[in-house]
């Protein structure tokens, strides 16, 4: 049995900019920020979903499970099943996927499937000396033993590891995110100067998107306690240029590397729901549709080439639907570099990457970066990690109903070397 | 409990013991465990939680009789109610003792039953859940130890109707706990709950119920029960050290209310410097003290305006069937309204065009927690059911839609009009307008049935009243659920029907106005304040003007002048200008007819003693208005007029309302004065006709 799956509506917080401290919202804050306005808006009573599902790397230690924590805040009710996932940057389309399966095969009609991260709440961490030394203070049983332990405390126990770091490293291969950036700049020869390039674009766009309320429906304004009001992405900078991209200093290998804080995603705070639908859901609350799921697939790679996901997962989808590059009317790449999206667009380009690695014909050609990533991306909206997945697909399902287009892919790469693509298709 | 595992569960059981099957006699089941300890449950009969009668007094009597007879290993000491131990003492009772004489012969009996108590030689163990009040916490206070089981509180409320503790309080406490700490709950009637009782030493274990039964056992074998005094406490042995604090709960009572009006404070003061530091002489001028104040006007006036109260509790009381509010309008009242309503449980979308506006309604809506006291979870649940919404969804959602807009009828109509199709048709809409009539607002609804007022008052966390107000064509079945909407969020519903002013602004205005006018002929705003404060109002006119808004009082004035068949006092034209031109409209811009700095009005010094007839001309145009609106049915009886103005205007409690005071002072003498007012000051003095509805020749 196989059943056609609705994208029916989704709501995301504005993307905030982590700025050195803990940002006014944790995980769970932001999908309650965003669910209340979406549920507010379907037509459907809050306990009438079958399931929730959230994306979250980054699990706070009040939130446990915090798709359920979300449930409950939302007023879903006490019997609302919701579980967690977690496949790093995956996690946000791992959850619409999973969504997608279970409405696909008949079990379930109406899911919430999110994605959140509070990147700025990522928390400090003790070093694994100081970790130990703690433990056996703890365990000292007389003052001696207590007095002697102090003795052999260090200046360096205080020096906390910021977690962040260490999410963002990939313990295998031991390359930083950013280093594996770096990797496919080199192998696929994109020049600091492109990579600058399309940053500056991201932002441009994102801009431009913001000013003429191509966000609007989807972008919910954020309130939090002070009384602030969080109304837009925060992190785009509409008057960067080239000369100012150009003045940043590489950050993960110096003083060599290109992949500064200008080309590469920021470190952002989001969350980000879809709701999904069987036809008899839509038919039920009488739901109108924003896309429909086709098909959704996930590849793996070397770590060290991570940023390459997408070439691999969205090709799958391609050849089994039998579609051509001209059938692809939008595509969303998710921006953690912009030298890993390049790269990803020359591997397309490179017709011997595409029969040996792909098993296509010839080259797969070029995207049109009028149809890639139309209203910006992670580079100027940032990526909170969650989160992303959700993003892209609800956006590529808003931006295919604002232009018209008939098909889209969104994919991303994910850290650890994987990648994650969905096919979506309009509603007639 | 929503749940079918929950439901299917049902309410946590008390642990009764083996008292749980015993007979009922006289408000006490009573049984001996395996382990000889005794159980004594309190459980008078009828509906509703325990009050502490003549007759369970006498009945704690007997228990206590038959215990001494046949000694058990220990006592237990609970109530088989769910509601909790005991509200207090049975206000039926201290109705009728209003003879001093006789009122403290049965003081004594009672105090005689709990000194036995006491005095019993086996460990007496109290176990207390929900609330244990007045004469159900001194009988706690009989006991050796006290259980508190998770959600229990203890407190003197006596001092709401005019008195202190009778029953043993005034030196049980003090010497249980630290003896300020007791004297600060006795005075300001305020309850301690679990884990303020631990903390304060009123509780000896908090527990949860399933714990019950050991918690007893452990406590039981324990046997001792001598506490430790703390160092304050032997210092307040000395009297320099409690003459010292003493003066210190006299200025600082006195900042809330006066002597002359509110004796019951001053007096436990008084007893306790004196007495603290002997036992016997406190007991005897408890018993004195409690019977003199019993007869005063002010606990006999208080005592009817608790009844006042529960008569519009009454109101409230049943299913509102609403789940979901929304709000539009996010000013100072919306957001109010919106962050209560959630506080409470409701779920609630505020909606306001300026979304600023609505960041700082999330703002306010924290701050209300914290001085609410509500735990982080709380706060967050609250800001969680609280949806700032500016894309206006939430009327869709909404059983009950209240408007808060700004007091113009083509933006309220507008507001309507845009939300009415979106609502459920089974959705009620209501007005929070002061001044608007409501008849004119329903021209153009589509379901005129369904729309009524509400009518809150501001600040709306700390005011009881909501005016729940019906014009010609609303349907019964939509006020009565507006009124238990109320009772669902704590408020008392006011039924009242569509007039200018409603009730209360009707009554208020002429007040505020009168302040305009003595403003006007020179009279200090300080004497003005002063005359009416004196009189027993919280906040005299002038400072009352400057706190709800000049703006809003000019707009309630000029709507009731407008609206109303009769003469009012002309607003005078340097107010208006102040108001329209200067943009100085009091507390909220920081300068009305005073200047304000950090929320207070600043006074100039002490006012000069005011004169009679600036009393009367403050306070007796609200009488007026009160028998106009009861000729005119806008409220349905002179009680329900005396409760409207005391829980929504503050009027003088202690004077039992307007309709009341009238009554006391004597309907001709008032006539008579409001008619020389007239001949002197002009038509907005002229008596209503209703008043001869009132006076000696109607009955």
């Amino acid at each position: 049995m196989s059943r056609p799956v609705y994208l029916v509506d989704g709501a995301r917080t504005p993307f905030l900019k982590a700025r050195g401290k803990p940002g006014p919202f944790t995980p769970v804050d932001l999908a309650v920020q965003c669910g209340r306005p979406l549920l507010s808006r379907l037509p459907v009573p809050r306990d009438a979903f079958d399931l929730v599902i959230l994306g979250c790397v980054n699990v706070i230690a009040d939130e446990m499970n915090p798709a359920r924590v979300a449930a409950l805040r939302l007023g879903m009710g006490e019997a609302m099943v919701a579980f967690t996932m977690q496949i790093n940057c995956g996690s946000g389309m791992q959850s619409i996927d999973t969504a997608y399966r279970y409405i696909r095969d008949g079990s379930h009609d109406l899911i919430l499937a999110g994605g959140a991260e509070a990147l700025s709440h990522t928390p400090l961490v003790l070093r694994q000396e100081a970790v130990e030394w703690y433990a056996e203070l703890a365990q000292a049983k007389t003052t001696m033993e207590t007095a002697k332990k102090m003795t052999e405390i260090r200046p360096d126990f205080f020096k906390p590891i910021i977690g962040l770091e260490r999410g963002l490293t990939d313990p295998v291969t031991d390359l930083s995110m950013g280093q594996t950036a770096e990797v496919l700049a080199h192998r696929f020869g994109i020049t600091r100067a492109a990579a600058d390039l399309y940053a500056r674009d991201s932002h441009h766009r994102l801009a431009r998107a913001q000013r003429d309320g191509s966000l609007q429906g989807e972008v919910q304004p954020a309130f939090d306690r002070a009384g602030t009001v969080h109304r837009a992405d925060d992190g785009v900078r509409p008057e960067t240029d080239m000369d100012t991209l150009a003045d940043l200093k590489p950050v993960f290998e110096k003083p060599y590397g290109q992949v500064t804080p200008g080309n590469a995603s920021q470190v952002t705070d989001g969350a980000s729901w879809v709701a999904l639908a069987s036809e008899a859901a839509v038919e039920a609350h009488g739901l109108e549709p924003l896309a429909r799921i086709l098909d959704s697939e996930w590849s793996a790679l070397d770590p060290a080439v991570m940023g390459l996901g997408p070439v691999l997962c969205a090709t799958e989808i391609v050849k089994r639907q039998e579609l051509g590059r001209a059938d692809l009317d939008l595509w969303e790449i998710n921006e953690a570099f912009a030298a890993q999206v390049l790269a990803c667009l020359a591997a397309w380009e490179d017709p011997d990457f595409c029969r040996e690695v792909l098993a296509l014909d010839g080259a797969f050609g070029r995207i049109d970066h009028e149809r890639l990533n139309i209203d910006g991306g992670a580079i100027s909206l940032g990526h909170p990690v969650g989160t992303s997945g959700n993003r892209i697909v609800l956006h590529l399902a808003k931006a295919m109903r604002r232009k018209g287009a008939k098909r889209g892919i969104a994919t991303e790469c994910i850290g650890g070397g994987q990648g994650g693509a969905m096919l979506l298709e309009e509603v007639s | 409990m929503t749940g079918p595992v929950l439901r299917h569960l049902g309410e946590t059981k008390l642990d009764l013991g083996p008292a749980r099957e015993a007979p009922r006699d006289k408000g006490w089941r009573a049984g001996r465990d395996d382990d000889g300890i005794a159980w004594l449950l309190l459980d008078v009969a009828g509906d509703g939680p325990n009050t502490v009668s003549e007759e369970v007094l006498a009945g704690l009597s007997e228990q206590i009789e038959r215990l001494k007879a046949d000694p058990p290993a220990a006592l237990v000491l609970r109530s088989a109610k769910t509601e909790g131990f005991a509200v207090g003492a049975d206000i039926g009772m201290l109705e009728k003792m209003t003879d001093p004489e006789t009122a403290e012969q049965k003081l004594r009996q009672g105090h005689e039953v709990l000194d036995a108590l006491e005095a019993l030689s086996f460990p007496t163990i109290a176990v207390s859940h929900g609330p244990a009040l007045g004469g159900g916490f001194e009988i706690i206070l009989a006991c050796d130890r006290c259980i508190a089981v998770d959600g229990a509180s203890f407190g003197f409320p006596e001092v709401n109707l005019g008195l202190h503790p009778g029953l043993g309080g005034t030196f049980r406490l003090p010497e249980r706990i630290d003896a300020t700490e007791a004297m600060t709950l006795m005075l300001t009637g305020k309850t301690a709950h679990t884990k303020k009782a631990r903390k304060l030493g009123i509780a000896d274990v908090v527990t949860q119920e399933r714990h019950v039964g050991a918690a007893v056992r452990d406590l039981a074998h324990k046997g001792d029960t001598e506490r430790d005094r703390s160092l304050t406490d032997r210092a307040m042995a000395l009297a320099p050290a409690r003459a010292y604090a003493a003066r210190q709960m006299r200025s600082r009572t006195a900042q809330k209310a006066s002597k002359e009006h509110y004796p019951a404070p001053y007096a436990l003061i008084d007893l306790w410097e004196e007495h603290h530091d002997d036992r016997t002489a406190m007991q005897q001028g408890e018993i004195r003290s409690f019977a003199r104040l019993l007869a005063t006007d002010t606990a006999q006036e208080l005592i009817r305006v608790f009844h006042l109260r529960g008569k519009l509790k009454d109101q409230g009381d049943g299913e509102d069937g609403v789940a979901h509010v929304h709000v539009a309008g996010a000013g100072a009242m919306g957001a109010e309204i919106a962050a209560w309503a959630a506080l409470k449980g409701k779920r609630v979308s505020l909606f306001d065009p300026d979304i600023e506006a609505l960041g700082q309604a999330v703002r306010q809506a924290q701050e209300i927690c914290d001085d609410a006291h509500c735990s982080a979870l709380e706060t967050r649940d609250t800001l969680d059911r609280m949806m700032p919404d500016p894309d206006n969804t939430g009327a869709a959602e909404a059983d009950l839609v209240i408007e808060a807009g700004p007091e113009a009828p083509e933006i309220k109509g507008k507001i309507y009009a845009d939300l009415e199709p979106r609502m459920k048709s089974t959705a009620t809409l209501a007005t929070n307008t002061s001044s608007l009539s409501l008849d004119k607002l329903a021209e153009g609804l589509r379901r005129p049935k369904r729309f009524a007022g509400l009518h809150f008052f501001n600040p709306v966390p700390k005011m009881p009243l909501v005016e729940v107000v019906r014009h010609a064509e609303t349907y019964g079945t939509v006020s009565d659920q507006l009124a238990r909407f109320c009772g669902a969020i704590g408020k008392l519903p006011a039924r009242v029907a569509n007039y200018p002013g409603f009730l209360v602004n009707r009554a208020l205005t002429p007040y505020l106005l009168e302040a305009l006018v003595l403003v006007d002929e020179g009279v200090p705003k300080e004497t003005i304040d002063r005359a009416a404060e004196d009189f027993g109002m919280p906040t005299g006119p002038v400072e009352l003007a400057d706190y709800v808004g000049l703006d809003i009082c000019l707009h309630v004035a000029d709507s009731l002048k407008a609206d109303l068949d009769r003469a009012l006092a002309d607003v005078p034209g340097w107010f208006r200008e102040k108001v329209e031109d200067e943009g100085e409209v009091g507390k909220k811009s920081g300068k009305g007819l005073y200047i304000w700095e950090d929320g207070e009005a600043q006074k100039n010094g002490e006012a000069a003693e005011p004169e009679a007839e600036l009393t009367d001309r403050l306070i007796l145009p609200m009488l007026d208005a009160c028998v106009e609106c009861l000729r005119r049915e806008v409220v349905q009886d002179a009680d329900h007029a005396d409760a409207a103005m005391i829980f929504g205007a503050g009027f003088a409690p202690f004077r039992g309302g307007p309709m009341r005071h009238a009554r006391a002072r004597g309907i001709e003498t008032v006539t008579k004065r409001l008619s020389e007012l007239e001949d002197k000051h002009g038509a907005r003095f002229a008596p209503d006709v209703g008043w001869t509805d009132l006076g000696p020749h109607a009955e």
